[in-house]
């Protein structure tokens, strides 16, 4: 046994740290994958509900059965009734659709009116730039439910204001995510090259400049998804939102309140229902955030603290 | 230093300058005419005509504003139409209990949080990060009015600890009163709390000063507490400014919850009954606290850190 014990051991000791930091970049990877399909999945769930839901259930979301009130969870009601004999899963199910479609809407259009507005701003510089990046910080500087609720009182209760006010605030993170990233990738050598190589200012900024910006907005727009319905169902609990007898989430929650001692399901179910939509998408966030690299995680975050200024944030 | 300082105050009064222009103009973004709106459409011609006079609405657009600024100069911020009161005198009682629970909130959320976000970075990709991951995941779905409800359920219909709703009338009244609805904004916060200050402790972990440190020899324990942890918790501070507004959002809707009568349960009040001068009133007060707590968290960050005198 006149074995060198020494060297040995030290080669084991590099090949084992590097085993472990190989170990964890594939469990961390392995992760973010399982994220990814089970937000896929539970939010394909969702909107299989709410394009299908005649389907999915016999009763439709505003069908009443007076002798059938307050009745408890069971095989005949998933989630029970209401105290109008409602079925709250047949509600719920129908409520996916108002619920994802203003979720989608409200992230979505400011989301390309901030794209845009960033984009122009970070790329001509000048007044431009001065304007919007001040308009941002005078929408940032107010608590986000605050404003769309004053969006509110100008336009009226419902749905429309819902609109207009998150998008009033909504674009703000999104142009000043995208004027950040601008400003970085405007430097690089294959946008000097295609400005140097005559081509117009829209060509750059659409075909080379674009492409390299969208990568964050859209890891942002996942959670910002879960924050809008989030702001919607708050708004329409409130009585400020969609107005009764529509079937929408946060307004289901909040016709069960008279009724938490005797009938505790009516607002507590549609509530789970809200956090298992909210689950699905982060879930998909945070597995973009990892499969789009990792430069754009450390940048997604402070988005994610920037828009809770507006929010911040958000709800 | 200096000038870091005066472009900072510069940059929170122009914000501010803009803010007042918004909120002055409210009332005149409103489509058709507002006193009518207000008032109801049968409301007599004489009574609307005289709303208009007290509004000011009959006097040129300048003019307007002139008096409208120069009212919040010396701290009159208007009349309220429905309460027929100064609105300066409707807000006043209630700034205390909004800040009593934002306050209340936030400790909670700390306490939360804080040992969850450490837990997770330093147990990085073990079984206990998956779970407060996954736990954080869940909060940040989590409506924080129906999470309120649930707690009014549990705790005062069901078990009598907490008062349903109301605000108590001793300072124990209020905090007992306060209880329910700070661990709603408290558990509102702490996902974001524990997100971001996971991935900042993981990015410090990583940083250089702290290989040197264990590179030196010293235990495990005296890097994490003494180099890691400091840098963390100045991360914490400005995750906290940083999200006053989301933490505001959350606390107007959790004080509706539970009917504390603080300035967010006003606000939602007053948009049913569309008091415009509380509404312009309250648009104020929140941006300015949002205003405030972001230069100062900035100044003492610019205190703090060196590297951002620049």
């Amino acid at each position: 046994m006149r074995r060198s014990i020494v060297r040995p051991r030290r080669e084991n000791a590099k090949a084992q740290l590097l085993r472990a930091l190989e170990r964890r970049a594939r469990s961390e990877r392995r992760w973010a994958a399982a994220s990814l399909w089970v937000g896929v999945g539970i939010v394909g769930l969702f909107v299989f509900c709410a394009l299908a839901a005649p389907l999915i259930t016999s009763s439709g979301p505003n069908d009443q059965d007076l002798l059938h009130t307050l009745q408890p969870p069971s095989w005949g009601h998933l989630l029970g009734t209401d105290n109008l004999g409602r079925d709250i899963f047949s509600r719920s199910v129908y409520a996916a659709r108002i619920d994802l479609m203003v979720g989608l809407i409200t992230t979505y259009v400011p989301l390309v009116l901030g794209v845009g507005l960033g984009l122009l701003a970070g790329y001509r510089g000048g007044w431009l730039e001065t304007v919007v990046m001040r308009a941002v910080d005078v929408v940032i500087a107010f608590p986000f439910i605050v404003l769309v609720i004053v969006v509110i009182a100008i336009v009226g209760p419902g749905l429309l204001g819902v609109y207009i006010g998150i998008t009033v605030v909504g674009w703000a993170l999104y142009a000043r995510l995208t004027r950040a990233e601008v400003l970085v990738v405007k430097e690089q050598q294959f946008v000097l090259a295609a400005s140097s190589l005559g081509y117009s200012n829209a060509r750059v900024m659409l075909r080379h400049i674009l492409p390299n910006v969208l990568r964050p907005n859209l890891v942002f727009s996942t959670l910002d998804i879960v924050l809008n319905i989030l702001v919607l169902a708050s708004l329409s609990f409130l009585g400020l939102g969609v107005q009764p007898p529509t079937a929408e989430w946060g307004l289901m929650v909040a016709d069960g309140q008279t009724f938490l001692l005797t009938a505790w399901w009516i607002s507590t179910l549609p509530g789970f229902v809200i956090v298992l939509s909210g689950v699905g998408f982060s879930l998909i966030g945070d597995g973009l955030a990892d499969r789009l690299g990792r430069g754009w995680r450390g940048r997604a975050g402070e988005a994610e603290g920037a828009l809770l200024t507006v929010v911040e944030d958000g709800a | 230093m200096t000038a870091y300082l005066v472009r900072r105050l510069l940059h929170a009064v122009l914000v501010l300058a803009i803010l007042t222009l918004v909120a002055f103009m409210l009332i005149h973004l409103v489509p058709g005419d507002p006193v009518r709106i207000m008032l109801g459409a049968h409301a007599p011609p004489a009574a609307v005509r005289q709303v208009r006079h007290e509004l000011g609405l009959d006097r040129s657009l300048v003019r307007q504003f002139a008096s409208f600024a120069g009212g919040l100069f010396r701290g009159d911020l208007g009349t309220s139409i429905n309460l027929q009161r100064p609105v300066g005198e409707v807000l006043g009682p209630r700034i205390g209990p909004s800040i009593l629970l934002l306050l209340y909130g936030t400790v909670i959320s700390l306490v939360v949080a804080v040992p969850l976000g450490v837990l997770s970075a330093l147990y990085r990709n073990r079984p206990v990060d998956h779970v407060i991951r996954v736990l954080a995941t869940i909060g940040l779905a989590m409506p924080a009015f129906w999470f309120g409800l649930l707690l009014v359920e549990i705790f005062s219909l069901r078990l009598h600890f907490f008062p349903v709703a109301g605000y108590g009338d001793s300072l124990f009244g209020h905090l007992r009163s306060l209880t329910l609805p700070a661990v709603t904004v408290g558990v509102y916060l702490a996902p974001l709390v524990i997100r971001t200050l996971r991935s900042s402790l993981n990015e410090t972990l990583a940083a250089d000063f702290i290989t040197a440190a264990r590179a030196r020899g010293f235990e495990e324990r005296r890097v994490i507490g003494k180099h890691a942890l400091r840098n963390a918790l100045i991360a914490t501070v400005t995750i906290l400014a940083i999200n006053i507004g989301y933490l505001i959002s959350g606390s107007v809707v959790i004080e509706s919850v539970f009917n504390i009568p603080g300035l967010g349960s006003l606000l939602v009040s007053t948009i049913s009954v569309r008091d415009f001068p509380t509404i312009s009133a309250l648009t104020l007060v929140f941006g300015v606290l949002v205003i405030v707590v972001n230069l100062l968290a900035d100044l003492s960050y610019a205190l703090i850190d060196p590297r951002i005198r620049l």
